[in-house]
């Protein structure tokens, strides 16, 4: 049946197919709990694209799922099952939030590229343990990565009720960044953060790197074909550490901008689960850049209206997790990520 | 800080306790891995299975009713989990992380549906603690092996079956014969996918046990991602037990006593934070697997599709 799917959809159909699919899917789920698709489809129309606050909220989920999809995208091609972007952008934010409130009194211009460095080093950082504990110690990359995003998730929990607690005291929550290392607004009724053009630029440069570079053919050629590669006299391991350490940082930077930009302060649960959902996002873009940019926006959107479900529809936003699973288990299903072990 | 927090009569006996469901999910693995299937998506068959649990409970289901349910709920999610990686062939460490968003999304809705979102705790029965007549009356012994509740006595003899299953029966070797050679295995005749199928819908069957237990043993309610990384765990003792059941008995009991420790060391070290004290179970995962992991063999074929020629 598959072969026949394959040969009925053609290649370039196949993650809108997987999309479509899923969605109607979920519609059958929301009917059979009991609530209306229509109403959830409202719903989600107008927390996503319905007006211009709504359409900012889509494009400021885009911006940490465009990185963190990145991240995924990068290190599967390299053959690293890096699940750990949830944890490498807590660490990141983390780091960044530290690193501000250390440098108060300087410069913006100085400030803000300086959160975002210490934000990418903190998840390449965490990347790469996860890594080094691969190569030196044949520590399958899958369950060390999920290790650390337990332990960083923790970790933040532990800094906003502790040592990084706002002055005041009240939440568990950190005081809001400096102003000098906060990103402006780019629009300032949509609540657009600049983050947006950052990734963007960054999708771009990281896109061709990928594509056209001799380090992405040889990642490439390490995940795919790891034994034409050894032929080829391209080791594994530095490969395999520079894909998890630029992974990392690229999922360090989105949490690094989501604080900047958008949060401006860290608190317990500070990502929704970007990192998990970055791995949907680079499965439907089938681990190409290009393919990123319209995944990143159809679950930012997702993600976006599923506040709206809550609020105008009264449907519990956590069914937009449940699409998510769809979306993930169809896209492999569908053949969108082929296993390199088969 | 005396020898009694380590290794006391109490420690051990909640050592016992928290090791039973991360046996349960370990022995599921197991039987998994060995037939090949590496399956991650347990977490979800756990976390699924404690809500399936918790929910026939608080609807007034007596408790091995409500276990019943648990038990089916993990094997459903697992039937998923077989269909795509064995008729579709996904990849299976995805596909497990698609089973695990799946499970943590369905509980979460299911959960606000039923229970609304006000956050007030439901409480439901936990299985009765059933001392063992005059064996409870040895000294030491008798405090941490024999005044659980039943379930935990079910779990030694679970693993004896398990190893007696892979290592005395036919369909045992069968079975270990499609994880670490699934061509030779098929040549002979021993259906390839319908043995992954029975095992991973083991591993569902266990993993349901496991999640049953957590609601109707341990915590009594349900919260959301309450599993906790217990599938993950278990995916780890697998590797540290080096595929066998005894080495899968030993981890999960070490497993069961560090988490043990750790709520002793949070209730008698107060002035550390109890966020640190958490951590410390995951960090201990990746300790433990850095340390061991190289001198391990994973059966040949774990993890790949097996596709017919």
């Amino acid at each position: 049946m598959r072969t026949a799917l394959r040969v009925a959809l053609g290649e370039h159909m196949r993650a809108p197919m997987v999309a479509v699919g899923a969605m109607l899917l979920f519609a059958l789920l929301v009917w059979v709990v009991g609530y209306s698709p229509a109403a959830a489809g409202r719903a989600l129309w107008t927390g996503s694209l319905g007006s211009l606050p709504a359409l900012g909220s889509t494009l400021n989920k885009a911006v940490p799922l465009l990185l963190c999809g990145l991240a995924v995208a990068l290190a599967f091609r390299a053959g690293a099952l890096n699940i750990g972007a949830e944890g490498q952008f807590y660490m990141g934010a983390l780091a960044a939030l530290f690193c501000g409130q250390r440098c108060a009194g300087w410069p913006a211009v100085v400030l803000l590229p300086m959160i975002l460095v210490a934000g990418m080093a903190a998840g390449a950082a965490w990347a790469g343990l996860a890594a080094l504990l691969r190569i030196g110690r044949s520590v399958p990359e899958v369950l060390s990565t999920i290790m650390l995003n337990f332990i960083a998730v923790l970790a933040v929990s532990f800094a906003v009720h502790g040592p990084l607690r706002e002055a005041a005291g009240a939440y568990p929550q950190s005081d809001p960044l400096p102003p000098a290392a906060l990103l402006p607004r780019l629009f300032g009724d949509m609540r657009l953060s600049w983050g947006l053009a950052v990734a963007l630029v960054v999708l771009f440069v990281v896109g061709i790197v990928m594509q056209r570079s001799t380090w992405g053919f040889r990642l490439r050629a390490v995940g795919n074909a790891e034994r034409a590669a050894a032929y080829l006299g391209i080791a594994r391991a530095p490969h395999l550490l520079s894909a998890m350490l630029a992974s990392g940082a690229l999922a360090g930077l989105a949490g690094a901008l989501e604080l900047s930009g958008v949060a401006r302060r860290l608190y317990e649960n500070f990502s929704p689960g970007y990192g998990y959902t970055a791995i949907a996002v680079a499965l439907l873009a089938r681990l190409s850049p290009a393919g990123l940019l319209p995944a990143a926006l159809f679950f930012g959107a997702l993600e976006s209206g599923g506040r709206s479900l809550q609020t105008t529809a009264g449907i519990p936003s956590v069914l937009v997790q449940v699409l998510l699973g769809l979306v993930v288990l169809l896209a492999v299903g569908a053949g969108l990520y082929e296993s390199r072990r088969a | 800080m005396s020898w009694d927090v380590f290794v006391g009569a109490e420690t051990m006996a909640a050592a016992m306790r928290l090791a039973a469901p991360l046996l349960f999910a370990a022995l599921g693995e197991l039987v998994c891995e060995r037939s090949g299937v590496l399956n991650i998506g347990l977490e979800g068959v756990i976390l699924i299975s404690a809500f399936s649990a918790f929910w026939s409970a608080s609807a007034g289901a007596p408790l091995p009713l409500a276990l019943v349910s648990g038990v089916l709920a993990g094997c459903l999610l697992s039937c998923l989990f077989a269909l795509f990686v064995l008729r579709y062939r996904a990849d299976q460490v995805v596909a497990g992380m698609a089973v695990n968003i799946l499970a943590l999304g369905l509980t979460g809705l299911f959960y606000r549906a039923a229970f609304g979102m006000t956050g007030r705790m439901v409480s439901v029965d936990n299985f009765a603690t059933r001392p063992i007549p005059l064996l409870c009356e040895l000294p030491y012994l008798g405090t941490v092996l024999f005044q659980h509740n039943w379930l935990v006595y079910v779990a030694g003899p679970i693993a004896l079956g398990v190893g007696y299953m892979l290592y005395r029966t036919r369909a045992g070797l069968a079975l270990r014969a499609l994880g670490d050679g699934p061509r030779a295995a098929d040549s002979l005749g021993i259906p390839v996918l319908l043995g992954r199928a029975a095992a991973i819908l083991f591993g569902g069957m266990m993993g349901g046990l496991a999640g049953s237990y957590l609601v109707l043993a341990h915590a009594n309610t349900f919260v959301e991602g309450m599993s906790a990384g217990r599938g993950f765990i278990a995916v780890v003792l697998v590797i540290l037990g080096a595929w066998r059941p005894g080495g899968v008995v030993l981890g999960a009991v070490f497993f069961g006593w560090a988490t043990a420790l750790q709520y002793r060391l949070q209730a008698t070290m107060t002035g550390v934070p109890y966020l640190l004290f958490q951590m410390l179970p995951y960090v201990l995962v990746l300790v433990v697997l850095s340390g061991v992991v190289g001198r391990r063999r994973a059966p040949r074929a774990l993890a790949m599709p097996y596709v017919k020629e």
